[in-house]
C-alpha cells in the first residue's frame, strides 16, 4: 500500500470542522470517495450520519454540491439528477446517492431496486455501519444476529444480516464491488474505476463506527482490517457478472489464514451478549458464504 | 406586488469548522517526535500513513509532518497506526508547550 499513496489525488473535499464523531469509519471512508470521484460530482444524500457530516444551513462542510432527499427517494432522486444532466448533455457529472444501511437494505430498497433495474447511470453507495446510527444506534436489516441495539438491548438481534449485496447481484448490474475505509487504496481504485463504467453500478462500504459498535475510536482502522481478515467482510467487485477478490482478500484467498471470527467480536461490546450458539453461528455462516466466494473466483 | 423568497432551495455555502474548533472535542492531542517519524528522519516522501489514514484530513503531507489541532478531533487513529511509533496521544495541557 505504501507506494500507492502518492497516486492518490491529495485534494480534500471534506472541510476539517465537521459533525462527524471521533474515527469515524463514514468520514474515512468519504474522504477517498471524494478523492477518488473528484470535482464533476453530485452527491444525493437522505437523512443519515452523512447528512450531519455534511451540516447545518446555511453552512456546509462538503465542497461538492449535494442535495438533501427523502429515504425512500434517495435512488429515485438521484435517478432525476441522472436524467437532468442528460437533458443537459453533461455526461461528464458523476451522480452518487451514497446511503446508510438503514436508507438502503430497509426504506430506500424499492427505488434502489427500480433504478438498478432501469440501469440508471449512477454510483449507488451504501455505507453499512450496521445500524440506524444518526438516531441512536437503533437495530437495521443489515445489523448482524448477536448484537445489542437500543431496539434489541436485552436479548440481542436473533436475525441474520440481510445479504443485500445478493439481492444488487440479482440485478445484473455491471459493476458490483465491496471496499472497507482500513483499505483506503483499495477502495479509491474501485471508486475511480466505477467513475468510468456506464450504468448502474452499486459499491457496498463497511462501515466501523466507535459509539455504535462500542470500541475505542483508536481502532476504526484496526477493527475494520480484523473485518477482512476474519472473512467477516470479504473484498471483492463483480464485474459484468465475474467475480475478482481484491486486495488482502486476494492474498487471504490464495494463501494465509482466515482469523476466527472471535477476534473481531471480542473487540466490540455490542457483542458483548452474543451467545456461544450464535458466535458458532456467525463463524459457520463467514466460512460457507467464504467458501462459495473462493468456488466463485476459481471457476 | 407579491413578494418571492429567491432562496427557496435552502442552499448552504462551504465553511471550515462549521462544527466549530472541532480540536476541542479530545482531551488528547497527537505529538509528533520527528526524531522516529520516517519521512522527517530520512528527508524524504515516504510512509505517511497518518495521512491516509485520519478521518478529518488534517494531517498533511509534508516534511515534517504536520497536523493541524484546531480541527484534530484526537482519535487517536494515527498514534495507533504509525510503524515506528512516531506519534504519542498526550494530554492537550502538555500539547501547548509543542
Ligand atoms: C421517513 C423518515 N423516518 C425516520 C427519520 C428519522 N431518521 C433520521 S436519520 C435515521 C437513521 C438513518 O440510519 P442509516 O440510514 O443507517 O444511516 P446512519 O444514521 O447509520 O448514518 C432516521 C431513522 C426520517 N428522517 N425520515
Ligand atoms: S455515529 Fe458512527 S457513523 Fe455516525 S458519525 Fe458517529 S462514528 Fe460516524
Ligand atoms: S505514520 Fe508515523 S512515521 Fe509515518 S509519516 Fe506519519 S508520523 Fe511519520
Ligand atoms: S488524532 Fe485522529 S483526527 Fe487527529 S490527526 Fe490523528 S487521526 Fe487525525
Amino acid at each position: 500500500m505504501q507506494e500507492n499513496i502518492f497516486r492518490i489525488n491529495e485534494t480534500e473535499y471534506i472541510l476539517p470542522g465537521n459533525r462527524s464523531c471521533q474515527g469515524c469509519g463514514l468520514s474515512l471512508a468519504y474522504r477517498f470517495i471524494l478523492k477518488a470521484l473528484r470535482e464533476n460530482t453530485i452527491v444525493a444524500i437522505p437523512p443519515s450520519c452523512l447528512c450531519v457530516l455534511h451540516g447545518l444551513y446555511p453552512v456546509c462542510s462538503v465542497i461538492v454540491p449535494a442535495i438533501n432527499i427523502t429515504f425512500a427517494g434517495n435512488a429515485a432522486s438521484a435517478s432525476g439528477i441522472v436524467a437532468a444532466l442528460k437533458a443537459l448533455n453533461r455526461p461528464d457529472i458523476t451522480v452518487l446517492a451514497l446511503t446508510g444501511d438503514g436508507g438502503t437494505y430497509d426504506m430506500g430498497i424499492q427505488s434502489l431496486s427500480g433504478a438498478a433495474e432501469r440501469n440508471t447511470d449512477f454510483i449507488f453507495a451504501c455505507y453499512d455501519n450496521e445500524a440506524y446510527m444518526n438516531t441512536g444506534t437503533q437495530r437495521s436489516g443489515a445489523t448482524p444476529m448477536g448484537a445489542l441495539t437500543t431496539t434489541t438491548p436485552i436479548l440481542t438481534k436473533q436475525e441474520k444480516k440481510k445479504d443485500l449485496i445478493k439481492i444488487m447481484e440479482a440485478h445484473d448490474i455491471p459493476y458490483l464491488a465491496t471496499v472497507s475505509p482500513a483499505y483506503p487504496a483499495d477502495l479509491y481504485d474501485k471508486f475511480v474505476k466505477a467513475k468510468r463504467i456506464k450504468g448502474t453500478r452499486y459499491i457496498h462500504i463497511d462501515t466501523p463506527c466507535p459509539p455504535g459498535w462500542g470500541y475505542p475510536a483508536k481502532d476504526t482502522v484496526r477493527i475494520g482490517k480484523l473485518a477482512v481478515e476474519t472473512g467477516v467482510f470479504p473484498l471483492f467487485e463483480i464485474e459484468d457478472g465475474k467475480f475478482r477478490f481484491t486486495g488482502r482478500s486476494e492474498t487471504l484467498a490464495k494463501k494465509g489464514k482466515r482469523q476466527p471470527v472471535v477476534s473481531y467480536v471480542e473487540r466490540q461490546s455490542r457483542f458483548k451478549k452474543m451467545s456461544i450458539e450464535q458466535l458458532n453461528r456467525f463463524q459457520h455462516h463467514v466460512d460457507s458464504r467464504w467458501d462459495e466466494f473462493v468456488r466463485r473466483a476459481e471457476s | 406586488m407579491e413578494k418571492q423568497d429567491t432562496n427557496i432551495a435552502g442552499i448552504c455555502s462551504p465553511a471550515i469548522g462549521e462544527a466549530g474548533k472541532t480540536g476541542d472535542w479530545s482531551d488528547l492531542k497527537p505529538v509528533i517526535d520527528h526524531t522516529k517519524c520516517i519521512p522527517s528522519s530520512k528527508n524524504k516522501a515516504a510512509c505517511f500513513l497518518c495521512w491516509l489514514y485520519c478521518p478529518d484530513g488534517v494531517v498533511s503531507m509534508s516534511i515534517p509532518v504536520r497536523i493541524n489541532l484546531d480541527y484534530c478531533k484526537g482519535c487517536g487513529i494515527c498514534a495507533e497506526e504509525c510503524p515506528p511509533n512516531a506519534i504519542r496521544m498526550v494530554r492537550k495541557v502538555e500539547c501547548d508547550d509543542e
